[in-house]
């Protein structure tokens, strides 16, 4: 399902679980780099989406995060992936809030919270993977076979 | 109280029919309480929810059109749907009828062929169930009325994922303080703090909760919905609020299947935000329908105080 040379799915899970269970001190003795990690996790679970729809990841940044960029690349005619926009947003947010400061007290909760960001993300990408091959199943989104659907409009009702 | 909104139609919904009766009574109940009229729509019809928008989404905007169409005639200028789905479809008709010539079209036929008066955009502004109380009463005038404080319970907010998206359809969204907001949507956050409760910080408070896999794929729902709960579990919340008839019933929905088939449990309780504040007021649980939940929030309430 992912193009080769990318994570799969299987590993950004395991390692999205590895920082939910990692003890409080673990997180903290590389705080920043476990925030980096979830941001580039983010990044290659987008990455998978648009590439399986044909399109090269693009390298750009929007509002300094490519994460954000591959988001909007990957709702390009395709509205219902906006349903992720927000969950990247709170990516960066918990990215930040770790890197502003990497030695805040809270830190190991703030990266779990981002690590269960990063999960959100994963299984929603996941789900719009698995079902009917890139098909839409978003309820607030284009319809179904849209070609099919304006083919047909309402000249039979 | 402002005046505004005193008196609303009200269009329920299918949903607020079946699954999401207890949405409905709580809805009437919470009105009623504050002094605020709802009138349902007469021989209202369904949204089109997802379906008919998949088959034919200029179908689903006459359908939508029809039920403004019923709101004018009966002299309202707003209709108040608390289903973010049925919000979203009126909201997005309004902006299909402002902007696309073809739906227009389409909807002045299928009207002339029904033999009802064809609904122009702008006669008739549509809000949530969250609009009404916010701007009806506000935070003041709610903060006024609590008799039974939320004091001491944890929320975790959750508005799915419709409620925001897309935000083209919602022009009245963003417009800075005082607003709602599109990517941290807060209204339901400031009317429970008013009545008492401890919002928690909680990022998967728009996340899609997979609520059209449902019958699809029904293990992605289950796997989304498990991780909205946790996730709202690890933030400290005692309670998820809800403001959306779909969302509760997966939320609850697939906590039970989460703990069937993948073995987890969770116990966090998931309640309508129109239910938390009816017993602020002072309503019974019962008046509020927390019996007709699936998740069963009674001890929870009993410790509390609530209900």
């Amino acid at each position: 399902m992912v193009p080769a040379g990318m994570k799969d799915f299987d590993e950004i899970g395991a390692r999205i679980d590895a920082i939910l269970v990692a003890s409080n001190g673990a997180l903290a003795a590389a705080a920043a780099a476990h925030a980096d990690e979830l941001l580039s996790l983010g990044e290659a679970i987008l990455e998978a989406w648009v590439a399986a729809r044909g399109e090269a990841p693009t390298d750009i940044k929007v509002e300094g995060f490519r994460l954000l960029a591959l988001q909007r690349q990957g709702a390009h005619g395709e509205p219902s992936f906006n349903a992720c926009r927000e969950t990247c947003r709170e990516l960066v947010y918990h990215h930040n809030l770790v890197r502003i400061d990497a030695a805040h007290a809270d830190v190991g909760r703030r990266l779990r919270l981002g690590a269960m960001v990063a999960r959100h993300l994963m299984l929603f990408v996941g789900g719009k993977l698995e079902v009917a091959g890139l098909g839409e199943f978003c309820c607030s989104a284009k319809p179904l076979r849209l070609q099919e659907a304006r083919a047909q409009t309402t000249e039979t009702v | 109280m402002s005046g505004k909104y005193k008196q609303v139609a009200y269009y329920p919904g299918c949903a607020l029919e079946g699954t999401g009766h207890a949405y409905n009574r709580s809805t009437r109940e919470l009105g009623k309480a504050l002094g605020l009229d709802v009138v349902e729509l007469k021989n209202w019809n369904c949204c089109g929810a997802m379906e008919v928008k998949n088959v034919d989404p200029k179908l689903q905007t006459y359908l939508s059109a029809r039920n403004l169409s019923i709101a004018e005639a009966m002299g309202f200028d707003t209709v108040m749907a608390p289903c973010n789905g049925c919000y979203h479809n009126l909201k997005k008709a309004e902006y299909d009828l402002s902007h696309d010539a073809a739906s227009r079209e389409v909807t002045g036929r299928l009207s002339r062929k029904a033999g009802h008066k064809t609904y122009e955009a702008g006669k008739v502004t549509t809000i949530h169930a969250l609009d009404w109380i916010k701007d009806a009463i506000g935070e003041d005038g709610l903060r006024a009325r609590v008799k039974n404080s939320l004091n001491g319970l944890k929320v975790a907010n959750y508005y799915g994922c419709m409620y925001t998206r897309p935000r083209h359809i919602f022009p009245e969204k963003d417009k800075g303080p005082g607003s709602e907001s599109t990517s941290k949507p807060h209204f339901m956050d400031d009317l429970l703090a008013a009545a008492g409760a401890e919002n928690v910080e909680f990022p998967l408070k728009t996340a899609c909760c997979g609520g059209a896999h449902t019958l699809s794929d029904s293990d992605t729902s289950t796997k989304l919905v498990l991780n909205i709960l946790t996730t709202a579990e690890a933030c400290g919340a005692d309670v998820i609020a809800t403001e959306c008839p779909t969302c509760h019933t997966g939320l609850e929905m697939h906590q039970v299947r989460a703990e069937k088939v993948l073995g987890r449990k969770t116990s966090i309780k998931i309640l309508y935000f129109t239910q938390l504040l009816g017993m602020a007021l002072g309503l019974s649980a019962r008046k509020v329908g927390v019996q007709e939940n699936l998740s069963d929030s009674s001890d929870l309430l009993r410790a509390r105080g609530l209900g």
